[in-house]
């Protein structure tokens, strides 16, 4: 039955991660910005959590629950509200692990899944590609099958933490369709580059990697059928909680900065050019989470969400930059100052349209 | 547990009103958008229908709780949620016939939230419309200047009131008039006034740049006299504003209908869209990035999010109402932003069907003439944002004017 107030369940991870948020990130956001880095025990706090491990079954070393699109949107949220590259990194075995359990077969789950029920191994998956006019529907990277083994060709970025990943889930185009590809760290034809340097998602380690003939063999395939198709629709969602956090995120310093500033003798929130803004902000955050919710119900219900998911991204996409650009509108001067947050709340947001599949719901 | 799934039994409801509105509502949009202020006769099915006039404490509750409405989730009380799902259809149909559904006006509304059996056995089958605005009092619904005065066993009212809805069609009209202008908004009181009562004029009727099927008019009231217990709710006058908030709290319920209107409008010209794309052999497969396709496949999808947006802040509002929560931010909210936004998806539809959307043979050029209203009455939206805005930032109305 419909229904929209979160379930005991779904109330106690907010406030938890509220209170992890709170604790660890809303201070040293900015620090962790500066240095471009994520204090490596802070990403452990999180993952302590066990909630990559959660829909892992028992047999491969996880707990075997179910796996809840609605509650990982409100997990990102949360966590975005703090630092949106802290929610990627943090989560990101679960971007791997998800789409191990929709798409893997028996062998594969029983081959990768126990290291990641183990918390010992990082995964991540590669589909943004440097080139104008990209489109995650239609890879460039090509995964040509040769004599039972496929052979990757093309160029990702914005690889989450590709430098430490174990195992690299390449989306390529095999004939002619997409297919995601499992790629080991070290394998030959694969170099993956530097840190790259973004606009925005300083905190997060993401990575160029090039494949040149780089040969994998062929049961690395995932063989899900539609399974990219699914996995996309996971992280659009997923993209639309993130987009969600960090508007919140900005609204909400906003709000509490226009109710402290004070200009012609009177707190700037009570004019209402300023006011308007805020309540503009207070309900487009609501409706981008309800956005949100409703393509992860769908998921939820075992639904196809293609259409939903689609929508939730393009609405959170805009709206992130109307909302973090309303929140540096707000401070003014002080707003372009890196010591307040609304500009990397700007920053970051700009991320939400321009690139794909950085967390999965 | 958190679930935004449509559940069946608003699936259902929505099929059926939807395909009323197609085959009552559709067939005569035209006519009555031309033929300004003629009765609508097709409307008289609907007589008793309660779409906007919900009883409160009444039996009548229960109809729409097939099987499918049970579960740990379902509302509690109330119908706002299937109210809401059911105006949106019939705006998709024609909201200016919505409007001008016998006995269910604002006033209907009013009367069934307070009134007395005795006053509900003497208004509860008239047509009630709803007058607040004056001409010089329009969002300022607390400065209204019509006033009445107890004689005896009645009241007398004098005051001019516009812009009632209903005004030629309805059989009474719920009139605020303040009984003690010295004691401001606690001096507000609501009475029924019957057509025939001597000193009750319907002056003129207006001529509007939609929902023209609804007629709208003035009335003045010269010394107009109706009986002492002709008065909703108390006539004491209380200390503070607390009666004041009691009559706006009205509003929680009202300002998600008005965002469902929108919403239903807004679909209308939606539905159009897509009709056209499709029919050009354009598919629309929500999975290309949205720069990579035309830019009237991208301003279709925008249409749709937004569309899917105010139905969900409109949705969470009435569902609130529902379970008895307290939903003034979101009734506020849902108005806000389908006020605003649905002014917009209708006017960019007019856009993007070019001369499709210029002439009066097709019906996207009304719905842009008719969806701006949602955008001013119940509070236009910067009053909406006003409230909004004066909750989240906690302020009070002297804080932020
Ligand atoms: C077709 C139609 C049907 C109607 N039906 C009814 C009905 O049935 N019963 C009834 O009582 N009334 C009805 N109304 C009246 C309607 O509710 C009012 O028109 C509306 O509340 C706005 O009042 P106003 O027109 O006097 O505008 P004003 O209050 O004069 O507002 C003019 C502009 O100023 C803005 N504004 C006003 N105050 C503020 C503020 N404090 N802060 C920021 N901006 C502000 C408004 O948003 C608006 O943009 C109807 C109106 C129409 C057009």
């Amino acid at each position: 039955m419909i229904s929209f107030t979160p379930s005991e369940e779904q109330i106690v991870m907010k406030e938890t991660l509220e209170k992890l948020v709170q604790s660890l990130i809303k201070d040293n956001a900015h620090d962790m910005d500066e240095k471009r880095e994520i204090p490596g025990e802070f990403i452990e706090k999180f993952r302590e959590l066990g909630t990559a491990q959660s829909p892992i079954p028992e047999e491969h070393g996880g707990y075997g629950l179910p796996s809840s699109p609605l509650m990982n949107a409100i997990i990102l949220e949360e966590l975005a509200a703090g630092d949106m590259g802290y929610a990627i990194a943090s989560t990101l075995p679960s971007l791997f692990i998800t789409a191990l359990l929709d798409l893997g077969s028996d062998a594969q789950k029983a081959k990768y899944l126990p290291a990641f029920a183990a918390g010992e191994c990082e995964g991540t998956l590669a589909i943004n590609e440097p080139r104008f006019r990209f489109d995650a529907m239609m890879p460039a990277t090509t995964a040509e099958a040769k004599g039972g083994s496929f052979v990757i060709n093309g160029t990702k970025c914005y690889v989450p933490l590709a430098g430490k990943a174990k195992h690299i889930l390449v989306a390529a185009r095999s004939g002619n369709e997409n297919g995601l590809f499992i790629v080991d760290a070290g394998t030959a034809g694969m170099a993956v580059g530097e840190k790259e340097k973004n606009l925005g998602l300083n905190t997060l380690e993401t990575n160029t990697v090039h494949f040149t003939e780089c040969k994998i063999p062929e049961e690395n395939k995932l063989t899900g059928a539609d399974g990219y198709d699914r996995l996309l629709q996971k992280t659009r969602v997923a993209m639309a909680a993130l987009g969600t956090g960090v508007s919140r995120a900005s609204y909400e310093y906003a709000r509490n900065y226009a109710k402290e500033r004070v200009q012609f003798g009177e707190p700037i929130a009570s004019r209402q050019a300023v006011a308007f803004m805020i309540a503009e902000m207070a309900y487009e955050v609501d409706a981008m989470r309800l956005m949100t919710w409703k393509a992860a119900s769908s998921l939820e219900a075992g639904r196809d969400a293609k259409r939903e998911a689609y929508l939730a991204k393009l609405y959170t996409g805009e709206m992130a930059m109307k909302i973090t650009d309303y929140g540096v509108q707000v401070l003014g001067g002080h707003g372009y100052i890196r010591e307040h947050p609304v500009e990397r709340y700007y920053r970051n947001g700009r991320g939400i349209s321009c690139l794909e599949g950085l967390a999965a719901v | 547990m958190l679930n935004l799934e449509t559940p069946d039994y608003i699936a259902n409801l929505r099929n059926g009103i939807n395909n009323l509105a197609k085959s009552v509502l559709r067939p005569v949009a035209r006519k009555y958008d031309e033929e300004e202020h003629a009765y609508p006769k097709e409307l008289d099915m609907f007589r008793g229908m309660q779409i906007l006039g919900k009883p409160k404490k009444k039996k009548k509750e229960g109809e729409e709780k097939s099987a499918a409405d049970s579960g740990p989730a379902k509302p509690k009380k109330g119908i706002n949620l299937s109210t809401v799902a059911v105006i949106e259809e019939m705006c998709w149909g024609d909201a200016g016939l919505l409007l001008s559904i016998p006995n269910a006006g604002l006033g209907n509304a009013a009367i069934a939230a307070v009134a007395t059996d005795e006053q509900m056995e003497r208004f509860g089958n008239m047509w009630a419309a709803m007058a607040i605005t004056e001409p010089g009092s329009g969002s300022d619904s607390g400065s209204i200047g019509t006033t009445a005065i107890l004689e005896g066993d009645e009241w007398v009212l004098n005051g001019e009131k516009i812009f009632v809805t209903c005004a030629d069609r309805c059989d009474c009209v719920v009139v605020w008039a303040t009984v003690d202008k010295k004691a401001g908004k606690s001096g507000i009181k609501s009475f029924v006034v019957e057509k025939d009562r001597p000193g009750f004029k319907l002056e003129h009727l207006e001529h509007k740049l939609g929902i023209r099927a609804s007629d709208t008019g003035t009335f003045v009231l010269d010394n107009c006299r109706i009986p002492k217990n002709n008065i909703l709710g108390s006539a004491e006058v209380k200390q503070g504003t607390e009666g004041f908030k009691g009559v706006m709290k009205t509003f929680d319920n009202t300002r998600p209908m008005v965002a469902s209107m929108a919403t239903g409008i807004a679909r209308a010209a939606v539905d159009f869209m897509r009709e056209k794309i499709l029919e050009n052999g354009i598919t629309l497969d929500y999975s290309a990035n949205p720069n990579n396709i035309s830019a009237i496949e991208k301003e279709f999808y925008l249409m749709e999010a937004h569309l899917e947006a105010m139905r969900l802040l409109t949705w969470r509002a009435a569902w609130m109402a529902d379970n008895e929560q307290f939903n003034n931010t979101e009734a506020s909210m849902s108005k806000a932003k389908a006020g605003r936004y649905g002014t917009l998806i209708t006017q960019k539809a007019c856009e993007l069907l070019g001369p499709l959307g210029f002439t009066r043979d097709e019906l996207a050029e009304k719905w842009m003439r008719d969806s701006k209203i949602m955008d001013i009455f119940e509070g236009t939206g910067q009053i909406q944002h006003l409230i909004v805005a004066r909750n989240v930032l906690e302020m009070s109305s002297k804080e932020l004017k």
